[in-house]
């Protein structure tokens, strides 16, 4: 038998009642660090707004901290900086997010309305103040929706492959490869088909061309996050269903994939959502035009970033509120998809246990 | 229905690793035969040969022949798919599908298999709910999900869909390690009613259990770490726990080892 040696801790073991930094004290640490700072601002050189704000933060911070230290010890001290650290960060990183979807709205709203949804560019001036994204939306729902076709079903079984079936050296450059392809620039994607369907293979611009081009970039994403989540599924699920009986095919169709839908599903909206504002390689493949273009195997057509890119690219007010409507619109599809697909793949989450 | 297993000679690989080493042993049809044995000793690796699921293993094989009455479940031409549709199997922890409702997971297996037609899923869950003592308790929520039950419930309803597919083997990996006593009592009465039909092979720890449902204990053990683990003895259960002919077996019985 070994016996633990108290020696190196307290001798009674570790106090339960701990003081604590109540607030009220905390909050005149706080009023004496503003108050400081507000000195140090009025006595020395130092100006400006920004400036008195960065440096009171730093100063509230430091004393509570400081503070919270000599009353609670080290750990909760550091316990209160990560704390505040993480919260922080949090909302440095919600700022960019709203200012954008508020900006996009506030200036979007000007000209977005039934019109701008239901009309073409088709015989609008420069100066013209009518016109709309109808033509686009067609284009982007369309090219997207064929990208969607032709990326999701090979990008499942590609993830299916390479975690049920795959073996080896086959899988494994497999999955290097589909790596690489997540890093190819969009423009390189466009530049491919461009080359090879529109140029060599005489096939011109069209919705289908940049339809490939966007599934080019689709197919990485759903399958790296389709492989993730297949992963996540438990060797037991599989093993009950083996144990039924039930062949592998058939495991898999049946536990494996409604199992990982839902990640699945999140997968498949990132990659979805990442081309539908993707503009460079619809430049090179959908080529774009003013008017409405519904068949996408030939002919160019607009899409929505094509068209916001456009619109922008003029010098007269009326086209960059046309242009500022579309990325609303561009913003609102994908949303819309986003809480659809969730609606439809709430019913089956992976139950907690 | 309930067939007779018998292994000649049966040795279970990881790799290279041997995990169970030379097994030849009999399992009676319509009894309960229990597998005991210290940790590592390969007792959930012979199980899992019976049915092929050792196999599903990258790179685990046998050696060796498994007899389900006079078929060779190893033989080139045998499919393991439908050996699993004749041998089932219940697992260590309770593993009901959790994106189907009670009645999908005990119709999984049919349904998967290919039946369709209503009335025959509806009369089949019933029966195999009726035969794992569930049937009263969740007759009234059978489309709520089956991970909502507790663990005993969940382990009954795992037993409900292996008989639901009508087995004549039923395999049981240390079905009551994750249950409490009340849930391990409803899950051994209802061993020695499935008894009456099936053929039962349980792996378990508790000695006591094995004592109180089988008819036959298979004692294994294994020399030491990192070895093979081997049979010692199979007979009768009563003569194992009471007048056990090696003397490792009784070793371990009376708590002296393992």
């Amino acid at each position: 038998m070994t016996t633990v040696d108290h020696a190196v801790l307290a001798p009674d073991g570790p106090a339960l009642r701990t003081p604590r930094l109540s607030p009220l004290v905390a909050l005149a640490g706080v009023a004496g660090a503003l108050a400081g700072t507000v000195l140090v601002f009025a006595l020395t050189p130092f100006a400006g707004r920004a400036e008195l704000l960065i440096v009171a933060a730093l100063a509230v911070v430091g004393t509570v901290t400081a503070m919270s230290w000599r009353i609670e010890g080290r750990r909760k001290a550091v316990n209160r900086v990560v704390t505040l650290g993480a919260t922080t960060a949090f909302v440095l990183a919600l700022i960019p997010l709203g200012a954008v979807l508020a900006y996009t709205a506030s200036r979007g709203l000007k000209r977005f309305s039934g019109n701008f949804l239901s009309h073409s560019m088709a015989g609008i001036g420069p100066l013209d103040k009518g016109g709309g994204a109808y033509h686009a939306i067609i284009g982007t729902l369309e090219q997207v929706g064929l990208a969607t076709c032709i990326a999701l079903p090979l990008g499942l079984l590609v993830a299916v492959y390479i975690t049920e079936y795959g073996r080896g050296r086959l899988a494994r450059s497999l999955r290097f490869f589909i790596d690489v392809m997540t890093g190819v620039p969009s423009i390189v994607a466009g530049l491919f088909i461009f080359a090879f369907w529109v140029l060599a293979l005489h096939q011109g611009f069209s919705g289908f061309a940049a339809a490939l081009s966007l599934a080019i970039l689709m197919l990485p994403v759903i399958v790296r996050t389709a492989e993730e989540m297949i992963r996540l599924v438990p060797a037991t699920l599989r093993e009950a269903s083996y144990a039924l009986g039930v062949p592998k095919w058939r495991t898999i169709v049946s536990i494996v994939l409604p199992t990982a839908l839902t990640g699945i599903t999140t997968g498949v909206l990132l990659a979805v959502a990442r081309v539908t504002g993707e503009t460079a390689p619809l430049l090179l493949t959908a080529s774009g035009n003013s008017f409405i273009h519904t068949n996408p195997f030939s002919g160019p057509q607009n899409a929505l970033p094509l068209f916001v890119f456009q619109q922008t690219g003029s010098a007269f007010d009326v086209a960059v509120d046309r242009a500022w409507a579309g990325a609303l619109t561009l913003i609102g599809i994908v949303v819309l998809l986003y809480v659809t697909a969730r609606l439809l793949t709430r019913r089956n989450t992976l139950a907690r246990r | 229905m309930a067939k007779r297993i018998e292994t000649i000679s049966l040795s279970c690989f990881y790799g290279s690793t041997k995990a169970v080493e030379d097994v030849s042993l009999v399992i009676e049809p319509k009894t309960v035969t229990a597998l005991i044995g210290p940790s590592g000793c390969g007792k959930s690796t012979l199980l899992r040969s019976f049915n092929r699921m050792h196999e599903v293993i990258p790179a685990a094989r046998v050696e060796g022949k498994v007899l389900l009455d006079d078929t060779d479940i190893y033989a080139a031409e045998v499919d393991p798919v439908a050996v699993r549709r004749t041998i089932g199997m219940v697992f260590q922890r309770p593993n009901p599908f959790p994106t189907m409702s009670i009645f999908d997971n005990v119709a999984a297996g049919l349904r998967l298999n290919g039946v369709r037609k209503k009335s025959d899923l509806e009369h089949a869950v019933e029966r195999s709910l009726h035969a794992a003592n569930l049937w009263e308790e969740v007759k009234d929520r059978l489309g709520k999900p089956g991970a909502g039950l507790s663990g005993g419930q969940q382990q009954r309803l795992c037993i409900a869909r292996a008989v639901a597919v009508e087995p004549e083997v039923l395999l049981m990996d240390e079905p009551c390690s994750a249950l409490d006593p009340i849930s391990t009592l409803a899950i051994e009465d209802l061993m020695s009613e499935l008894k009456d039909s099936y053929t039962i092979v349980i792996v378990t720890h508790n000695m006591q259990q094995a004592a109180r449902v089988s008819a036959t204990t298979a004692f294994l053990t294994l020399r030491g770490a990192g070895q093979p683990g081997y049979l010692v003895e199979v007979d009768a259960t009563s003569k194992i726990f009471t007048n056990p002919a090696e003397q490792r077996t009784e070793d371990y019985i009376t708590g002296r080892f393992g």
